[in-house]
């Protein structure tokens, strides 16, 4: 997954629907640890801006 | 001055975090609070609307985070027709950057200190016991000694998953949200908007609540599992050029709010979790504000009274749960069933339901009156619906 950090408003969605517990959020930034990511897509199919892709 | 060691610290300073921090320090606890943004309230994640009757018992209401007082509720179905309730207690459209941090005020008065700017990172545990929490603090990693951890770190929380709480919700318990605050204007200021259908907005819904005559909060959230192939921006943008072609976006937020019924688990030891974080939202209206601050009173309460005793453990703790399932969680519950029901409802059953309140005299028509025809042809449903309505009312008082 990747995070397109123009569009991402850093809102917690993403985190809220993970099931891998593979995304991490500080007051700057979102970031997604592909690593343990299992690419369900929750988080693409949830976020309200679209800023996240696959790849 | 900043101690190494509290009984108490709670993480994040949001309407949840605040008052269950106030609540625990009212009761001798020691309290930490630590907020991750630069003040509490902001970014504001939220359409701000919320009742009297639902926050007077927490703060003193004061003009100063009132953007405008809400006597109607205009409801509008797909095909366009509307119905106006009149009946439904007053409401206020908050300022929630000001609201927040005079709840966080009320706190500091009972003795709990704030840190602003403090991103919490983990939990430090000792021997699998939770004993206190790690932070980012100005450049550096600080730690800090507690016996128990209130996480209120909202519906992205982590601090819930580091106990090894389960807290993910699924596609379909979430509402995907984006929401304008628009300028230019011509609205009445007591008039509250709310839009449905599936064109509209698929599983969720519309609303404007005005800020003014000329401002308002303009938003939408529609159903997780309904917004992959059109988000809600689309939706909403469609939305508001047709219906404010003039005006201007002032501020624009993308959230979401959790719609499921609170989480199997709140507490564990050494850990309790209250808002968002635990997912105590009414699944079915989104609003947030006043059941989290009820779940946080008595998630406050309960953790003094673990102070007193020393007693720390999840046996104990769960009697924020009992308490909670018996003020609200169980109606939450019944609202979350209702909700289920809502998402599959077609357009021509949402433009039955309008024209059905439209009947009713409006000193008679009410959310309950709505809920009720709403789940009509589902005894079962409609009288659990019957007895939460009569429950929620004595408890909230």
């Amino acid at each position: 997954m990747k995070i397109n950090h123009e569009l991402c408003d850093i809102c917690g969605t993403c985190v809220a629907v993970c099931p891998a517990d593979a995304i991490i959020v500080s007051e700057y930034k979102v970031e997604i640890d592909n690593h343990i990511c299992t690419n369900c897509l929750n988080c693409l199919k949830v976020c309200p801006i679209k800023a996240i892709r696959e790849g | 001055m900043i101690k190494d060691r509290y009984d108490v610290v709670v993480v994040g300073a949001g309407p949840a975090g605040s008052v269950a921090a106030r609540f625990a320090a009212v009761e001798g606890a020691t309290v930490l609070m630590l907020e991750r943004d630069r003040e509490p309230g902001i970014p504001v994640r939220c359409a701000e609307g919320v009742s009297h009757n639902g926050i007077e018992p927490f703060i003193d209401i004061d003009k100063r985070w009132i953007a405008s007082q809400i006597d109607i509720a205009k409801l509008t179905s797909p095909n366009g027709e509307s119905a106006f309730m009149h009946n439904n207690g007053v409401g206020y459209v908050l300022e929630r950057r000001i609201f927040d941090t005079a709840l966080c005020e009320l706190a500091a008065e009972k003795g709990v200190q704030l840190i602003t700017k403090a991103n919490v990172v983990g939990l430090i545990k000792k021997n699998d016991k939770i004993r206190g929490v790690k932070f980012r603090y100005m450049g550096e990693t600080k730690e800090v000694e507690c016996d128990l951890v209130i996480a209120a770190d909202g519906t992205e929380s982590r601090v819930g998953r580091w106990a090894g709480i389960k807290t993910a919700v699924s596609l379909r318990d979430i509402d995907t949200c984006v929401q304008y605050t628009l300028a230019g204007l011509d609205l009445k200021r007591n008039t509250c908007e709310f839009y449905f259908g599936n064109e509209v907005s698929p599983g969720g819904y519309i609303w404007i609540f005005p800020k003014s005559d000329k401002t308002a909060n303009v938003g939408i959230g529609i159903a997780g599992h309904l917004s992959h192939k059109k988000g809600p921006k689309e939706y909403l943008d469609e939305f508001v050029n047709k219906r404010f072609p003039n005006a201007t976006i002032t501020y624009t937020v993308y959230g979401s709010v959790p719609t499921s019924a609170t989480l199997k688990d709140i507490v564990k030891d050494n850990i309790m979790l209250v808002g968002d974080a635990a997912r105590q939202v009414n699944p079915i209206t989104g609003g947030g504000v006043v059941q989290v601050m009820v779940a946080a009173r008595i998630a406050g309460r309960v953790a003094a009274e673990a102070v007193k005793k020393g007693s720390f453990q999840a046996k104990f703790l769960k009697k924020y749960r009992r308490e909670w399932d018996k003020t609200l969680g169980n109606t939450q519950k019944v609202m979350h069933s209702m909700k289920e029901k809502f998402l599959f409802m077609t357009d021509e059953r949402f433009n039955n339901l309008v024209k059905f309140c439209q009947k009713i005299p409006a000193e008679k028509f009410s959310l309950k009156a709505l809920f009720t025809e709403a789940v009509k042809g589902d005894p079962k449903l409609m009288l659990d619906v019957a007895k939460s309505f009569v429950v929620s009312k004595m408890k909230l008082k």
